[in-house]
Order: structure tokens, then sequence, then C-alpha cells
């Protein structure tokens, strides 16, 4: 057993991290809300990184990667909050023709409950819609949707299904509808982790360079307490985030479906509970467009309750559990 | 990142497994809480039934004798033993765990001739001094003093949270040799216990356990021989006691919670009220299961902690991580197995025929995990100036 990064995960990681500080720096994403979230050439630039194929066979001119090493890049990706139905196109990577290389946007909802939002409305090839009978294809032009002029998260838009969501084509079962649903928690949590370190990175910055009662704000014991709490709930989720990854590539080594629920509730609860602290290290500012805590705090929002809340996850580990006590 | 076990530590598993289904049904029954005589012959008669069969001292080296096992191989023992109910290290925590490791790396070869061997054979015991009444999260304050007289040192003033002080050979003992100075004025001492001048007094617990005491020192003679290092360094040596820490620490504890979540389960099956059970609340089961998802999340990071410590000799950011969001979690568990039992949570026996009095005894038992070696303040102190580098200004 040695679970620490490889230095080709190392390496990994390192990659996308420099390839999202040269091309997806914060002022690139806020200009990306004009377009509704996405540029094509820097979707194409991502696809190029391998972002999408990374898990494919190099015979299918994949990079032939494991959900390990997904889930380390797309903590990378929410490290600087790069927009976009980033999981639903990996997910679909090897499902849709063009996913892959990113000549194909693939959007995605998981049809529960009675609210049916679309994300990327005006961007995405194809909507992947999963449901209790298995994961079908469905043209996004065929869906009637209603515009929402003010999504939570500025960077992801989103437009309400108007009448009936068409059936389309099945691509998958149950089962395989249900494997994608944890695979889409594992990467969402990747990408949650890497948005808790981005707003305690932001936080810790502002603490030390405000100052008031002449001295930084970060040498005050109550927000050094706050910022040492982010940073333990980041490490926590970090492990759980990790283990997700090796579950899913190995379930020889313990239940797929836990790994996937404590990463994705832990990495949620470390995602929310950060990007509400950075807002309010930063005071008054916090408050303002201005500053990068409402994206982060706003993403984290968007994505908690995708690929199973909270709330869900921890009521289906309750069940596990239940299961499992004779 | 790799999760599997290799063929030689599934064999490690496989051969204690056998060993422990062997000898545990013929120990004898446990003794009381406050039979500390019976309690040091049992935990030490512990430490010689593993010596013998090599388990002994499983993160020493094999140069001083241990097992010399690897991290991955002491998570299994710590796994297996805690799993089978075995003894736990009991009376010889700090023997083998503070005090043998600190004789290894800063003692004289006449030193850890004289004691580690018997240490490790359950033959010693040992107790620490260092805590004090004026010196708890500011340790390096400490203020018993020891001034030199010829060959020994003068002794006097006041140790506390001493463990298992009532039944200890040996304590290590911080005491002040320079009072000029804080931490270079300190010195590591190796004091005999039951030395004219010397006296304990246990401490009644919130338990009403007897497991801490008071040691007070009224002009004990200490020789110099039993200095451990130089005189003044001894802030740097008690440093290196708690730099042996590999991210071990907390893995019987963390077994033993997955354990009391499933007891949980169980009792909050059977506690009924207004005609529905407990588990029958879906805000109740989310509770739970959202405290399992978080154990699951501390045993990844348990074995990156191993990992990292494996590499670089130190478990990385987790070690304080890993005790603050640990105690802090196990008390959130048992404060929702109080309201679970509600009424029944009045008695520390089991009442009701349920099993309840060792939930009310762990809600009580793990008050002090927040406090004891480190409070939850004191760690995040440490995160935020060690790790996240904030400024030190209080």
């Amino acid at each position: 057993m040695d679970f620490e990064l490889s230095a080709d995960q190392v390496a990994l990681q390192d990659g996308v991290r420099n390839f999202c500080e040269g091309r997806f720096t914060i002022d690139t994403v806020r200009r990306l809300e004009a377009s509704g979230g996405i540029d094509r050439g820097l979707w194409t630039e991502l696809a190029e990184m391998g972002v999408f194929s990374l898990r494919l066979p190099e015979d299918d001119g994949g990079v032939g990667l494991g959900w390990a090493d997904a889930v380390l890049a797309f903590e990378e990706l929410g490290r600087a909050l790069v927009p976009g139905p980033l999981v639903w196109t990996q997910l679909a990577a090897g499902l849709v023709p063009g996913a892959a290389t990113g000549e194909t946007i693939v959007g995605g909802l998981d049809r529960d409950g009675e609210v049916a939002l679309v994300e990327f409305p005006g961007a995405i090839d194809v909507l992947l819609v999963l449901d209790e009978h298995g994961a079908f294809r469905v043209d996004p032009r065929s869906v009637v949707l209603r515009s929402i002029d003010a999504p939570l998260d500025p960077l992801t838009p989103v437009a309400e299904v108007a009448g009936l969501l068409p059936r389309g084509d099945q691509l998958l079962d149950a089962e395989g509808a249900t494997a994608l649903r944890w695979q889409g928690a594992a990467l969402t949590a990747g990408y949650l982790l890497g948005v808790s370190e981005a707003s305690t990175d932001l936080a810790v910055a502002y603490s030390r360079e405000r100052v008031q009662f002449d001295r930084p704000i970060a040498a005050f014991q109550a927000l050094k307490h706050l910022m040492a709490d982010m940073l333990v709930r980041t490490e926590v989720a970090r492990g759980a985030v990790y283990a997700a990854g090796v579950t899913l590539d190995d379930p020889s080594v313990g239940s797929v479906e836990r790994a996937v629920g404590s990463a994705k509730l832990t990495a949620a609860e470390a995602a929310l509970g950060n990007t509400k602290t950075s807002v309010q290290i930063h005071g008054g500012m916090g408050y303002t467009w201005e500053v990068d805590a409402h994206l982060h705090l706003k993403r984290a929002y968007a994505l908690e309750p995708q690929f199973g809340s909270r709330d869900e996850w921890a009521e289906r580990i309750a069940e596990l559990l239940d299961a499992l006590v004779a | 990142m790799d999760l599997r076990y290799s063929e030689s530590e599934n064999e490690f598993r496989k051969e204690l497994r056998e060993w422990l289904a062997e000898v545990l049904p013929a120990l004898p029954a446990k003794p009381g809480p406050h039979a500390w005589d019976e309690r040091r012959a049992y935990d030490t008669g512990w430490q010689r039934m593993l010596f013998d069969a090599g388990y002994a001292g499983i993160n020493w080296p094999t140069a001083y004798g241990g097992r010399g096992a690897s991290l991955t191989e002491q998570l299994i023992y710590l796994e297996e033993t805690t799993r089978a109910g075995a003894p736990y290290v009991g009376v010889n925590f700090v023997g083998l765990l503070h005090a043998g490791p600190t004789i290894m790396t800063e003692a004289s070869e006449e030193q850890k001739a004289a004691h580690l061997p018997r240490i490790l054979r359950g033959e010693e015991v040992w107790c620490q001094g260092f805590s004090e009444p004026g010196a708890g999260s500011d340790l390096a304050s400490l203020s018993c003093r020891a001034v030199r007289d010829g060959d020994e040192y003068v002794v006097t003033g006041q140790k506390i949270w001493t463990s298992f002080a009532q039944v200890a050979d040996y304590c290590e003992l911080l005491v002040r040799t320079d009072p000029s100075s804080k931490h270079k004025g300190i010195t590591w001492l190796i004091c005999p216990m039951g030395l004219p001048g010397m006296e304990v007094r246990p401490l009644r617990t919130i338990v009403g356990s007897s497991e801490f005491s008071e040691v007070f020192f009224d002009d004990v003679r200490v020789p110099v021989t039993q200095r451990v290092g130089d005189e003044n360094d001894g802030w740097r040596i008690a440093m290196v006691t708690f730099s042996f820490e590999r991210g071990t620490s907390f893995i019987s504890d963390l077994v033993e919670t997955d354990r009391t979540i499933g007891e949980l389960v169980k009792l909050a099956r059977r506690v009924t009220r207004r005609s529905a059970t407990a588990w029958d609340d879906v805000a109740l089961r989310r509770e739970v299961g959202h405290l399992q998802a978080e154990m699951d999340a501390l045993w990844a990071m348990t074995k990156r902690n191993l990992a990292q410590a494996d590499r670089n000799g130190v478990p990385g950011v987790g070690g304080s991580v890993m005790k603050l969001y640990y105690s802090e979690l196990l008390q959130r568990l048992t404060d929702v197995a109080m309201r679970v039992l509600g009424r029944a949570g009045l008695s520390r026996e089991d009442v009701g025929g349920l099993e309840s009095g060792a939930f009310v005894e762990e809600r009580l038992r793990s008050t002090s995990f927040t406090i004891a070696a480190g409070s939850s303040q004191i760690q995040r102190n440490i995160i935020a100036e060690r790790i996240l580098g904030l400024p030190k200004d209080r």
C-alpha cells in the first residue's frame, strides 16, 4: 500500500495546473460570462490537454489513465474555476463521438425531482439525460427551454426545461447510469476540492495584506482559527477524493459507492465551508462583485446538488451502514 | 496511489490474526479500573506475550529488539489487535511510545542497555512528568526546579496529568535547570519513582477514574547520571519525543469509532418513542451517515499520512489535522448517541435493556480528547502558523 501520488501523477497535476494558470486566469474566466461560460477555442485547448480523453485507451486516442488521475486533473480545473460542463463531457468521452476531442460539448441532467434545469444551454451540442432506466442522448435543440436571465453562478448559465423532455436515444442501461452517477460524483468532488483550496489561498493572501488595528488581520487568532479550519476541511476531503478515484479504478479495495459518497459529501462540505469563510474574511470586499470570493461561493453552491447532495449521500451511506450492521 | 495490500502484508495480517485467535481466549479477566496493581500485571503480562511472539515494539527498530515493522504493517497490527479486542498498550504506553524512542535517540549506551530491553519485555513501566499546574499549553514555562548539588539534582515542584504514576517505575521528567532562560533552561531526567520526597496523589477525573495523578517533589535527590543529554537541552529532547509520530496515533481510535457507529445504529433501531424507532427518523440517519462519511475520509487521510511519513519521515500536514478533526468528530458522535438515549443517558449503567452505559461513558471520556496532547485551539494555532504560515501574534 502506498497512498501517495506517483511521480506521473504529480507530473499530471503540475501539467494541468500550469495549463490553467496560463490559459484560464481568473480574468479570462470572468470574461467567459459574456459567452455563456464557454469559448470553443479554449474548450479545444482543454481537450488537447487530455482533460476529456485521459481515461480512454491510447488506441482510441486517449491517454490510458484512470479515475485516480482524472480526479487530480479535476482538482486543478476547480482550483482555476474553469467553467463549462467539464464533468459531463468527461463522462461522455467514449460514449458520445467528439466528446473526447472537444468537438462535441456534452451537458447533462439527472431527471430526478420536479425542477429540470439545463446548464450551459447555449453551448452544449448534446444533452445526456439520466433516469432510473438508464442514460439517454438528447438533442438539446429538441428541448423547449425557458431562458433564465439571473443564474446563481454567473459562469453557470441555466435554462428551465419547459414541457416534456424528449426521451432521446438510450446509451446505457440503469446499471450504466448508476456507474455514471458515481463517476460524476468523484469528478465533481475533485473539482470541489480544488475550489476549497483556491478559496483558502485567496483568504490567506487577503488576510496578510489587509491591515486593521495597525496589523495584518492574519495576526488575529479569531481569523487564524477560521483559516485553520479551512485547511482542515480541505485535507479531510482530499483523502476521501483521492480514495474515491483509486476505488473506482480498483473496486477490490473498498465499496465504490461509499467511497464516492464520502468524497462528494466531504468535498462539498469543504467547498461550501471554505468559500463562505473566505467571503467573511474578506469583510465588506467579500460582498462585492469585484473580489473573486463570490465566484468560488457560487460555484460551490452550483455543484453541491450535482451527482448527489450531502443530504442524499448521508442518507445513502446510512442505508449502506444499516445493511452492514447485523 | 495504491490502496492494495501486498502479499507479504496480507501474510503478516493472517499470521497475526491466527495468533490473536489462539491467545486471546486464554487471557485472564480484565481487572477493574481502580485495581492498579492488577492492571499493571495484566498490561505488562500482555506485553510479555507480545514479546515472546515477536510482536513487541512493533514500531521499534530491530537494533533495539523491536519488530521494525513497516508503517503499513503497523496499520495492520493496530487494526487487527483492536478488532480482536486485544488489550491496549495500557501502562506500557509511555515506555513504548515516548520514553523508549527518546532514549534510543538521545540517551547514553548505558542508559539504553538499562531500560530498552526491560520496557520491551514489560518489566519496566514509565510515566510522563511534563505538564504542571502552571504549564499546560505553554509547556516551556514549566517551573519544577532542579538545583545541582554535587552528583545530584535536588528537585522541587509539581507535575500533573501523569498517567499511571501509581504503578510506574520511572518518570520521564522535565525540570527547570536555568530559570533565566525559557526553552534553553530545561533538562530531561530519568527519575526513578518512589524516591524520598516524592508523593503521588491520584486525580479523580470526569469519569470518576484515577488514570491521572499529581506528582509532588520536595527536595528529591536524583543522581546526575540519570540525565539524558546535556543540561538545559531538555526542550529539544522533549520535542524529539513528539517527532516520533508517524501517523499511526489514531488508528485504534478509528477502529473503535467505526464500531461505535455500528453500535449506535443498533441502539437507534431499538430505542422507540411515540411508536417509531429513532432509526426511522431520517434526520438521525443523515447525521449518522454524515459521520460515517467523515470517518471514511479520516481513514483515507490516515493512509495518506502513512505514505507521506514513509517517504519523508513525518506525516505531512496530517498530524495536527487528524488530532483536531477526529477529537471533535468523536464528540459530535457521542452527542448524537446521548440524544438517541434521551433519559437512558442519565445512567452510566445499562438500562431499559439497552447497551446504553458505554455510550454515556464514551461521551464523558471524549471530552478529554480535544484537550489532551495539545488542545483543539493549540492545534489550530499550529495549523495556522506552521502550515498556512500566518503571523505568530496572538
